[in-house]
């Protein structure tokens, strides 16, 4: 009998589970299918096949919602920041990691502060004004290094603490000095955070819409996310357009997700966990 | 061996020079700007006190209306997630759940999407009459249960907050997993020798225990609700009326209708309110190391 009931109960709560991934999966469900529907049938939404499976509304919305330009827009703003990110956050965490004594220290508070603390957008443009930065590739490319820098520090500094000091006291020894030191012996080390960083903040710059609605007024610069909001603006009405220019967008995400999924949950988990 | 040497300042100038130029100096000239009539019709920026700020709490009441929604929000957005993420994480430790690692997977994806997607994909769902949930809802028999989710006045707000939900448990989910897992099993061992039943052993053990990581998760919530934007911007764009305008939508329809100094003032409210916040949780892990 109590055997019984433990299975019953085990069967139950493996269909909450079940019934609790579904209501994640549903909603990309029906857009998938809805984006291979006749504009007429799209119009009510369900979890039904198409009657005839419309390929060429992909092929209208990459050339339409002028995809392919904004897909090597935000390629460009991701790499370049990251790179960015990634070069100046291990040469700071390295650095003071190593030394956190009196202005180090001040500087580490000072830069994670930036993990809570909002940016002032409308005074932003005036900075970026007078930097001559505005509606520019290199000015959107700095604000995404500038906003994920200080919890890229925050992660960075944690790893780079569990590294010994003995190897750079080796490495000295043999002669390194502290730039030699930094690229040739600790940045080999630091492979595992360069990947997480590389991964948290490409999707972080990929998914924002923030930046460029305040900054880039010029849709040829537009990333993916703008150009999908416009795109889903004009067609308001042609929700089989407007699901597959969603699912278009959300292909590279859920390609980098597949692929970096340990870098993430790692980093996702190190990060709040260690904090 | 000299320190100061082999590990020299000019290191840390990169990230200082941008993190300060591009985050740092924007919050204090905001702050200046904020005493300013600063707009986009005149050159002349003429100083006018505290005249934004009383208009903002003395003011038109919609100033106020996005002050308490974003309160609301936050307060809202951070139980739900920490009371379904820890939910989910109980869920998705025990033993007897098949493909255990696929569902984490699944429920953890939202995060990695867009908010502007996710706002979309919901735009497009919830819409009352084509949408799929209302249309689900009258397949089942259910009409009484469909509604005007994004639309009426009543509704909305629940509703973003329950979408900003969606996504955002499945990375609670992870984290605290993560700390579930630093758990010693020897505890629960030790309690199930004594007949500790679930509840016993969930109030006695695992809670306690899971207490830094709580605590960093509402943090994390706390600092992410007060600075929402693009969920409400992309599902409602603070609408029907005021009804869902958070301090951050508000400051960028100030921003676009011209009206600098009031934007710049909402934000350096805002950047008060966190630095306000700040100092508590900086005083919190402060009191934890002395009594450690």
């Amino acid at each position: 009998m109590n055997s019984l009931k433990k299975s019953i109960g085990n069967i139950v709560i493996n269909i909450i589970t079940i019934i609790i991934s579904l209501i994640i999966l549903i909603p990309i469900l029906v857009l998938f299918l809805n984006s291979f529907k006749t504009q007429g049938e799209s119009n009510k939404m369900s979890l039904s096949l198409p009657s005839k499976w419309m390929f060429e509304n992909y092929k209208t919305v990459i050339e339409q919602g002028k995809l392919v330009s904004s897909f090597f827009n935000s390629l460009l703003y991701a790499t370049v920041s990251v790179s960015i990110i990634i070069v100046v956050v291990s040469a700071a965490a390295f650095v003071i990691a190593r030394n956190r004594k009196g202005i180090n220290n001040f500087i580490y508070y000072f830069i994670i502060s930036g993990i809570a603390i909002p940016i002032n957008n409308v005074a932003l443009m005036k900075v970026m004004q007078s930097l001559h930065l505005v509606n520019t590739r290199i000015g959107i490319i700095l604000i995404y290094a500038a906003i994920n820098i200080p919890l890229s520090l925050f992660l960075s500094y944690g790893f780079i603490s569990t590294i010994p000091r003995e190897i750079d006291e080796a490495a000295v020894i043999d002669g390194c000095g502290p730039i030699k030191l930094f690229i040739k012996i600790i940045l080999p080390l630091l492979k595992p955070i360069t990947s997480t960083l590389f991964v948290l903040n490409f999707m972080a710059v990929w998914n924002d819409f923030i930046m460029p609605l305040y900054y880039l007024n010029n849709s040829q610069k537009w990333p993916m996310t703008l150009a999908v909001y416009n795109f889903f603006g004009a067609f308001e009405n042609s929700w089989n357009l407007v699901s597959a220019d969603i699912i278009v967008t959300l292909l590279p995400v859920l390609f980098v997700f597949i692929l970096g999924q340990k870098y993430i949950v790692g980093g996702v988990a190190a990060g709040s966990v260690k904090g | 061996m000299d320190r100061k040497k082999l590990y020299p300042w000019y290191f840390t100038s990169g990230a200082l020079i941008i993190f300060f130029l591009l985050c740092f100096l924007p919050g204090i000239i905001g702050i200046l700007y904020s005493f300013t009539d600063w707009n986009n019709f005149t050159d002349k920026i003429n100083f006018v006190g505290l005249k934004n700020y009383l208009e903002i709490f003395k003011g038109k009441p919609e100033y106020r209306m996005y002050i308490w929604n974003t309160v609301v929000f936050t307060t809202v957005t951070t139980i739900l997630k920490t009371v379904v993420g820890l939910a989910l994480a109980l869920l998705l430790t025990q033993k007897v759940i098949k493909l255990k690692n696929f569902h984490r997977m699944i429920i953890f994806s939202p995060q990695v999407i867009s908010y502007l997607v996710v706002g979309l994909v919901f735009k497009s769902m919830l819409h009352p009459q084509t949408g799929f949930l209302n249309n689900f809802l009258k397949s089942i028999g259910l009409d009484f249960l469909a509604m005007n989710w994004l639309t009426d006045l009543t509704t909305v707000f629940p509703t973003v907050m329950s979408v900003d939900t969606w996504k955002g448990m499945g990375y609670i989910m992870v984290v605290i997993i993560a700390g579930l897992m630093s758990i010693s099993p020897d505890y629960y061992e030790a309690a199930n020798i004594d007949g500790a039943n679930f509840w016993q052993k969930f109030r006695l053990i695992t809670l306690p225990l899971l207490k830094p990581i709580i605590i960093n998760v509402t943090i994390l919530n706390v600092t992410y609700g007060f600075r929402v934007f693009d969920m409400i911007y992309s599902l409602t764009n603070g609408g029907p009326g005021n009804a869902t305008g958070v301090i951050n939508t508000a400051v960028y329809k100030e921003f676009s209708k011209g009206n600098y100094a009031m934007g710049t003032t909402l934000s350096s409210i805002l950047f008060f309110i966190l630095l306000f916040l700040l100092y508590f949780i900086v005083k919190s892990m402060e009191n934890k190391e002395v009594q450690m």
